[in-house]
């Protein structure tokens, strides 16, 4: 029962990905070239609906569907991480006009080019595996 | 019955992204995607490499799901929900996009150039794809989450280190298609 529910979801950001463009490599290319406001506007708003949910499952402790505490884990402290990574990250969602949750749903709109993506990613991350103790986190 | 057809707008796209959000919290997991690429790296047997990829996977068997749901997502929407899709993006872009060699701007979902199939034939092409998939599995590991895990499930729980994070996607993005693209492409 419970993965039909996340097979649910799944379909509905995938949907979602797609009808709003936000897996399309040009409005990436667009956004980075602040010609539109169309990503700003999903992101802004997600973001807008977003803190209101969080905020509010805090404040009034709301218990998730099943009755259980809802926990929330605090990301660990540190810049050059979340710096660095995320830069690295940049570069790669700009060039392949894709990241880790639309580069999926694009599999299923047929795009077959789109899997040197994601078998590109997964060696990605299994490179930031093997490299992790080497780097500053 | 013509509007199921059209394109959303970002007032309906980026509540639809909290709603989703929501109902992960809501089910007691949370919305990240990239984590999944390292759950992939396990199941290929990574973990004999590398600690980093020793854990039960099988708890994160839950996110796989929402990965085949995306992917069937993708499929409804493009087949069923969708006419033309082509993305109308601005006229100043896509003149842009055409200096750059990029023809189909304005005219397709994806570049052509990039993500036909006939396009896995060049490998310059290859090159592109496989080395911006190499970036963001990279990246988003490094930074601990990608879009979906920092920019929104992050930013919503008012996480600064997100706010880094998100700060250098934007950096990463902005050198890439302001200063390397041009040497690209």
């Amino acid at each position: 029962m419970r993965t039909i529910i996340y097979l649910f979801i799944g379909i509905l950001f995938g949907i979602t990905m797609f009808k709003s463009e936000a897996a399309s490599w040009f409005r990436i290319y667009e956004m980075f070239k602040f010609e539109s406001f169309h990503m700003y506007g999903i992101i802004g708003s997600a973001l807008f609906v977003g803190v209101i949910i969080v905020q509010s499952i805090k404040r009034f402790n709301i218990k998730s569907f099943y009755g259980d505490e809802i926990r929330f884990f605090p990301k660990n402290k540190s810049f050059s991480r979340y710096m660095f990574g995320g830069i690295i990250f940049g570069l790669g969602w700009a060039l392949a006009g894709a990241c880790p949750g639309p580069m999926f749903t694009l599999i299923g709109a047929g795009f077959v080019p789109i899997l040197i993506v994601i078998i590109a990613s997964v060696l990605g991350t299994f490179l930031y595996g093997l490299l992790r103790d080497k780097l500053p986190h | 019955m013509n509007w199921i057809y059209e394109p959303w707008p970002w007032y309906i796209s980026g509540p639809m992204i909290a709603f989703i959000m929501f109902l992960l919290i809501m089910v007691g997991k949370n919305f990240g995607m990239s984590s999944n690429l390292r759950t992939m790296c396990t199941i290929c047997g990574a973990g004999n490499k590398a600690d980093f990829f020793k854990f039960d996977w099988k708890a994160q068997k839950w996110n796989l799901v929402v990965v085949l749901g995306a992917i069937i997502g993708g499929f409804i929407a493009s087949n069923l929900m969708s006419i033309d899709t082509a993305v109308a993006i601005n006229p100043d872009t896509v003149t842009d996009l055409n200096t750059l060699g990029f023809n189909s701007a304005g005219k397709a979902y994806l570049p052509s150039e990039l993500f036909n199939t006939e396009a896995i034939l060049d490998i310059k092409n290859i090159l592109i794809l496989a080395i911006g998939g190499l970036l963001v599995g990279f990246g988003a590991r490094y930074a601990g989450g990608c879009t979906s895990g920092h920019a929104i499930s992050g930013l919503s729980d008012l996480q600064i280190p997100s706010l880094i994070a998100v700060i250098g996607f934007f950096i990463g993005g902005l050198i890439m298609i302001h200063f390397l693209f041009p040497l690209i492409f």
